[in-house]
């Protein structure tokens, strides 16, 4: 057997686990893992400009793939920065291991240089974490840290390493586990079929029925499948933020998002309901509304591989908890049976009524079906996107920061395929859409990759435009210029008499033209609309450069609709700024 | 409700911490908590007692079930068990209440485990309630410390909580 150092068993076990990147920072306590990698790893190595860049790099390229984001950071600073990444990965369920280097064993507790109690810090934000106390235990920890990261409901492991464990004068016999045995650790792997076999008998009984999915669909790689089975009842279905693209966007039966900014007629089908079918999804205060009056004549079929999200806010009727893939195989087989046997379900003639209500409502204020955004002159944000999306034929990876551009974007960019639209929707965490972008492009090379997002997003790391000089990652960045924190004015605007308390910058924004030509960069600046498409097609057609698109939209636009709050039901919103359901 | 909770949890490093950050981080109550090894000494038992309706109870199991280290649980509320608690109590006794605390001792069925010239130090063992009892009998003494382990339980009968 192999005898290997602590750090080279790290860069060893990496490359057996099959790691394509690997985002990090090196610094003081990981220095023997770095001189062991640069020696002898096959594992490209993205050096950021700062941590939480690398989380939120490793985070993109994961929703991107399916594959886990692998971190490497220093201990101390290092892992703080880590923190705000791997909490954004860990509320959206994105598997991700965060190796963090550790002050040597010696030192821990004593307040050394750089030491930080990572495994404290990280503990109520990760799904597991590791301290590795003996060297010899590295490649079954990091096989463990793979496993608990990718299986069941995903989610970020952190392994904290010390210093002497990676030491390269003392070696080690390298063998790299098949397999983990964890006796506490067992993910459902199978739905309760009598539960399902219920669930086919409501669902096949609905009058009014919806099917709401999330991102569970899309980590549970069951978009094909639930398409399958929309389609094959003719069900509506809504997607969360956090799900489109689960279900083609430009499919017929789709309604959109849902939400506090969902579309009209999909938090009206989801009110109006009588038998909710939720995939993969948790009925997450961003959708609900108030609990209390949510969809009140509805019962609901809840399908999620963690029973903790199962009526954790809204109470199931009928819960079901495992893999979505195979409990909606389980969900199909019988539906079918029972089709065989009762051949007139659903109720077709129950369906097209409700299909005409749906089509009401589509009609009245579908986002899409007519222009909700004003007679003004200036580029709005909603042709921003819709420019985006005829230039990149729907088909392009993008990203977004948090804030109204996230917003438009999830309504305006029709995701037809899973894994396309990627954003922080738990954590809601700025800053998360330019690395993300590169964890994306760096993925996929050939793919456009296009980064929507705000001045104050985009100012969070910016300093990424460096990263993205270095490793060649030419994504396109959608800046939304309002010159506002947009979405917190909006509050302000809704709830706070327009009093528009520290929400703007006054003049002191960056050309940002200049700057991202001073990394290397281009940079367009688009003022007026009968630019627009132009300006997005250049940007475009410079495949090999990364183009700054900075677009001066109308700075008084809100996202809408918007749900009333507080108090309100999902059928209560705001259609604009004076009009409400 | 009052519940009593039971886990097997693996006996390594930040275990015990996920489980009492879980409690913190989720806005839950711990009145009373107690661990220690078992004869399997990879594994701790812990018992800890809360408050909640029945949503929120099910919410704290299946999030503490959740835990990597959490190898098994047991609501132990949701049968017939027993729960012991046990309190070391040290009162000033000098004077006529020397002769009274002894008597209240004997009554709880209590042992005096140490005695110095004006203290005693009592142990006594039940449930919650009747250490409660206790402590309130003494009202008269001057009570100078009081420990108490916390809820310790196990079911009745055939039922077992292991691997």
């Amino acid at each position: 057997m192999e005898l290997l150092s602590g750090g080279e068993m790290i860069a060893r076990a990496l490359e057996d686990e099959g790691v394509e990147y690997l985002f990090g920072y090196p610094g003081g306590a990981v220095l023997h893992i770095y001189d062991a990698l640069f020696k002898t790893s096959k594992v490209p190595h993205v050096l950021v400009r700062h941590e939480q860049a690398a989380t939120h790099a490793a985070d993109g390229y994961a929703r991107a793939t399916g594959k886990p984001g692998v971190v490497l950071v220093t201990s101390g600073p290092g892992a703080t920065n880590a923190i705000t990444g791997i909490a954004t990965a860990y509320m959206d369920s994105i598997p991700m291991v965060v190796l963090s280097g550790q002050v040597a064993s010696h030192l821990i507790g004593e307040d050394a240089f750089q030491e930080t109690d990572m495994v404290g810090i990280s503990r109520p934000i990760v799904k597991h974490s590791f301290m590795i106390r003996r060297a010899e235990d590295i490649p079954s920890t990091i096989k463990k840290a793979f496993h608990i990261a990718t299986s069941g409901r995903p989610g970020p492991v952190v392994i904290d390493i010390p210093k002497d464990c990676t030491r390269p004068d003392e070696k080690f016999e390298y063998h790299y586990p098949d397999s983990v045995k964890l006796r506490s650790y067992a993910p459902a792997q199978r739905g309760h079929t009598g539960q399902i076999r219920k669930a086919a008998k409501l669902l096949l009984g609905a009058k009014r029925p919806i099917i709401y999915s999330g991102g569970g669909v899309i980590m549970g790689e069951s978009s094909e499948l639930l398409t399958t089975l929309a389609r094959k009842l003719n069900y509506p279905v809504t997607n969360t933020l956090m799900g489109l693209g689960a279900y083609p966007a430009t499919d017929r039966q789709f309604l959109g998002m849902l939400g506090m900014h969902g579309f009209y007629e999909a938090n009206m089908a989801m009110h109006h309901s009588d038998v909710i079918l939720a995939v993969g999804a948790r009925f997450d205060d961003r959708v609900t509304n108030t609990v209390g009056k949510f969809c009140p004549g509805a019962k609901i079929i809840h399908i999620d591989i963690d029973p903790t999200s199962i009526s954790k806010t809204v109470a199931a009727d009928i819960p079901i908890v495992g893999p979505v893939q195979s409990v909606l195989q389980d969900l199909m087989e019988i539906i079918d049976n029972l089709q065989e046997k009762e051949p007139l379900l659903p109720d077709t003639a129950a369906l097209g009524r409700w299909w005409q209500q749906i089509e009401d409502w589509r009609g009245k204020h579908g986002l899409w079906t007519g222009r909700r955004y004003g007679e003004s002159k200036r580029i709005m944000p909603q042709q921003v996107i819709e420019s985006l999306y005829r230039a990149t034929g729907g088909d392009a990876y993008v990203t977004s920061d948090v804030g109204q551009h996230q917003m438009f974007a999830a309504q305006y960019y029709k995701f037809d395929k899973p894994r396309r639209w990627i954003n922080s929707g738990g954590l809601g965490t700025m800053g998360f859409g330019l690395p993300a972008a590169m964890g994306v492009k760096l993925a996929f090379p050939d793919m456009e990759v296009a980064c929507v997002t705000g001045e104050g997003s985009i100012q969070m790391n910016i300093q990424e435009l460096s990263t993205c000089t270095q490793y060649n990652t030419p994504i396109k960045i959608i800046n939304l210029r309002n010159n506002y924190l947009g979405m917190v004015k909006q509050w302000q605007d809704m709830q706070y008499e327009g009093r528009y308390a520290m929400s703007t910058y006054e003049d002191s924004l960056p050309d940002f033209v200049k700057l991202v030509e001073a990394y290397g960069h281009v940079g367009m600046q688009v003022t007026k609309l009968e630019d627009l498409d132009r300006c997005m097609d250049e940007a475009f057609a410079m495949k090999d450069r990364l183009v700054f698109l900075d677009i001066f939209i109308d700075p008084m636009e809100h996202v809408y609709p918007m749900h009333v709050a507080p108090n309100g039901a999902m059928k209560d919103m705001w259609l604009s700024k004076n009009e409400r359901t | 409700m009052r519940r009593i909770i039971s886990i097997l949890l693996e006996n390594e490093p930040g275990a015990l911490s996920r489980v009492i950050g879980l409690f913190s981080q989720r806005g839950y109550n711990i009145e009373t908590l107690n661990v220690a090894p078992t004869e399997d000494v990879t594994l701790s038992r812990l018992t800890l007692t809360t408050t909640g309706d029945d949503k929120t109870m099910e919410q704290i199991t299946k999030q503490l079930n959740k835990l990597v280290d959490v190898v098994k649980l047991v609501d132990l509320t949701e049968g017939a068990h027993i729960e012991r608690d046990l309190m070391l109590i040290k009162v000033r006794a000098s004077g006529v209440m020397r002769d009274e605390i002894k008597r209240t001792t004997d009554i709880f069925r209590g042992q005096i485990v140490d005695v110095g010239p004006n203290t005693y130090t009592i142990q006594l063992t039940g449930t919650g309630e009747k250490l409660d009892s206790f402590v309130a009998a003494m009202a008269e003494a001057d009570i100078l410390e009081v420990v108490r382990s916390g809820v310790a339980g196990i079911s009745r009968g055939e039922k077992v909580l292991r691997l």
